[in-house]
């Protein structure tokens, strides 16, 4: 049922996983938060959380892969945004990705799951599911404040 | 995304209009790079004009901090940050470790 009705409310789009699209990904996600009626600020932290995860899945599930797939599905649902992220590549376990320590000194700071992090703060859910198809689903949500 | 060098009796500066994702870093990362092959470890990155970075331009400018700084021999520092940009890079804990100032000649005196 809930699955039905997100369809409805979700507008998706196919990209090549490429970094060159990074801009209509943006572009994407955030003409519907604003149609949602999230805040500037909102928009731009929606905007990066999805760069983030599309810049992921592109260096990391598609390493060495020039052709990959991205379907991104994005739509207001309920009180929120929800974005869905879906690739057929590599899948991986972010719970083995190490938080960023970011009291480290300038020589000790690490540069990777710096991107994961940031999904992390910047929006209010973010979950990823290998599915047994062989597809890779990152879901993230993000409730308009008050 | 566009870059320029301008220099200064004592440091360069950097000015990056535009958007600093994935696609546009490297770039970024190269004008750092060649200004520390050039010499050059005092820099100013002006971002007044910049719309937008990820966390590859953050790394961009980790790599830069890192060569900058080795030796004493100079830092980055930044300057005119737009408010979205600088509340990402707090966030990453990224604001400890450059210096930022609200008007590049400012950014440039401390040179």
């Amino acid at each position: 049922m809930l699955g039905r009705l997100l369809i409805y409310h979700m507008e998706s789009v196919q990209f090549i996983a490429k970094f060159e699209y990074l801009d209509e990904i943006r572009d994407f996600v955030g003409k519907v938060a604003h149609k949602g009626g999230f805040s500037a600020k909102d928009i731009y932290n929606i905007q990066l959380a999805t760069d983030e995860a599309a810049s992921n899945i592109i260096e990391h599930a598609y390493e060495g892969v020039s052709n990959g797939i991205l379907d991104l599905s994005c739509g207001i649902v309920g009180d929120g945004i929800t974005i869905i992220l879906i690739d057929y590549g590599e899948s991986f376990d972010p719970s083995v990705v190490p938080m960023p320590n970011l009291k480290a000194d300038l020589s000790e700071r690490k540069i990777g799951g710096l991107g994961i992090f940031l999904m992390r703060k910047l929006m209010d859910e973010v979950h990823y599911e290998p599915r047994k198809d062989g597809s890779n689903v990152l879901t993230m949500r993000k409730r308009r404040k008050q | 995304m566009e870059i320029t060098v301008q220099e200064f009796k004592h440091c360069d500066m950097i000015t990056i209009k535009g958007r600093v994702d994935s696609a546009t870093a490297p770039q970024l990362a190269q004008a750092l790079e060649t200004a520390n092959d050039g010499g050059k470890y005092k820099l100013v990155v002006n971002m007044a004009d910049l719309e937008y970075m990820s966390s590859a331009g953050f790394r961009a400018l980790l790599a830069a901090q890192r060569n900058s700084k080795r030796y004493n021999r100079g830092e980055v520092v930044l300057s005119s940050v737009p408010e979205r940009i600088r509340e990402a890079l707090e966030l990453a804990g990224f604001t400890e470790l450059f210096k930022t100032f609200d008007d590049p000649l400012m950014a440039v005196g401390h040179f």
